[in-house]
């Protein structure tokens, strides 16, 4: 109970806090308007937190990692779809949030296949009987696509990249909004626990990280200021998800027209 | 008949826009020259050099070095702006040639094609999956005023520019250093000196 009562009163403080971050003008969203540039209020805290990840990342994620895609191809493909699987959960309810019934019950379909025809998600039967690609949502994409300005950029310790809005939608998740953290922790099954709620959402991080070695790796050795790549990427790509554009839709391309406009080099 | 047909694809031909016609052709000719220099017997050294070249004719260096520097642009001096397109070209190529060296044979289909403008064509396309990733959508915004010479102005991949990227860490560089543009000129010269 207290720790509810904790988590809620952070979500809180975090919600207010972006509606006076909010406040200087710039990064109010309103209907026609988008937000210019999100900024980086807590730059100096972010760089700190951002070096201490990397530390973390090379002394501990990186090498598991790395050991993680030594396994064979079939445990990875298992373990990959199992925790997209539990993702539905969450995707689903932000599906009905932004109106989208007839995603949330492609969606509804897809766990209920692939929970018991595919074991426990092991196996992504839908996708192999032709379902429609998924596409996970989240509560910070719901309360983006409700209106709710992205607030300062953050980097949270282990997470990694965020914004205040991401961040309390993540709190969402541990306070109902998570099917499988609310069956995991609270419900009385045996079977069920919180570590291994923890294992499952480390295990997606650990799977995230193996898929990328090599990317990350590039990036990173290209980079001149690696944290300002990584905080323009993250946020061009939450700015995609919000607004439900797939990768590479000619929408995505239009908005950066102006800034191309005006250069001329012939 | 055949005279009917010629002349229905000369007035078809007539009637698309010439320009965007060849930019998915630009770029699938761009795209193989590249991956026959990446899976050609040749060192390192002459892979990165005939990369280099590449680079040289087919992308708009120039334009991309302007757009990097964004607003800041504005507040540099002609030799300022001519010492930084110097550095910049070399840091370019540099980075350019090192993220493509690490794919040793990219097989990338050229699927569509959209015009935006008179300036612009985008040229979607797919990097075919192998074992180690999977498939990834890369749009070329294609840079076409002068139709004899069309260039490549940015890549977006899985819908994340890299032009877009390149200018906000360069913004970065130069805010963190009180907006000194010296800064920047410092950073890109220590990459290329790598």
């Amino acid at each position: 109970m207290y720790k509810k009562f904790v988590i809620t009163l952070v979500s809180l403080l975090l919600l207010s806090f972006n509606a006076i971050a909010a406040s200087d003008g710039e990064l109010m969203l309103s209907e026609n308007e988008k937000p210019k540039k999100i900024k980086d209020c807590f730059e100096k805290l972010n760089r700190a937190t951002f070096s201490f990840n990397q530390g973390l990342d090379k002394a501990i994620i990186k090498p598991i990692a790395k050991g993680y895609r030594k396994l064979p191809d079939p445990i990875q493909k298992g373990t990959s779809n199992a925790v997209k699987n539990l993702s539905t959960l969450i995707t689903i309810p932000n599906n009905v949030l932004q109106g989208d019934i007839k995603t949330a019950a492609i969606n509804t379909g897809r766990l209920i296949i692939n929970t018991t025809i595919g074991v426990l998600g092991f196996v992504d039967v839908a996708n192999k009987m032709g379902f429609p690609k998924y596409v996970k949502e989240d509560y910070g994409q719901t309360l983006g696509a409700w209106g709710v300005g992205p607030g300062c950029y953050v980097v949270l310790p282990v997470l990694g990249p965020s914004t205040i809005r991401d961040t309390a939608g993540s709190f969402v998740n541990v306070l109902g909004g998570d099917p499988w953290y609310n069956a995991s922790t609270h419900g009385n099954n045996e079977y069920l626990s919180e570590g291994l709620y923890l294992t499952s959402k480390a295990l997606s991080g650990i799977e995230f990280r193996a898929n990328n070695i090599d990317s990350i790796d590039n990036l990173q050795k290209n980079s001149l200021d690696f944290y300002a790549s990584v905080k323009s990427l993250y946020l061009q790509d939450r700015e995609n998800k919000i607004e439900n554009q797939t990768r590479g839709s000619i929408e995505v391309i239009y908005k950066n027209e102006e800034d191309w406009e005006e250069i001329d080099s012939q | 008949m055949k005279r009917f047909l010629l002349i229905l694809l000369l007035f078809s031909l007539n009637t698309t826009s010439v320009y965007s016609l060849e930019a998915d052709v630009f770029v699938q000719s761009t795209v193989n020259r590249a991956a026959e220099t990446l899976s050609g017997n040749f060192t390192k050294e002459q892979r990165v050099e005939k990369l280099k070249e590449i680079a040289k004719e087919t992308v708009d260096i120039k334009g991309i070095g302007y757009y990097s520097l964004g607003t800041h642009r504005k507040s540099l001096s002609k030799d300022q702006l001519i010492n930084y397109l110097n550095v910049f070209e070399e840091y370019f190529l540099k980075s350019f040639s090192s993220r493509l060296a690490e794919y040793s044979n990219p097989e990338i289909e050229v699927n569509s094609k959209k015009k935006l403008n008179d300036n612009y064509t985008i040229v979607s396309s797919t990097l075919v999956a192998t074992d180690s990733r999977p498939e990834v959508k890369i749009e070329w915004r294609v840079y076409t005023k002068n139709p004899e010479n069309l260039l490549i102005r940015d890549l977006i991949i899985e819908g994340l520019s890299l032009a877009r990227t390149q200018k906000e860490e360069f913004s970065s560089i130069i805010n963190s250093n009180d907006g000194n543009i010296d800064a920047l000129l410092k950073n890109l010269s220590d990459f290329s000196s790598k």
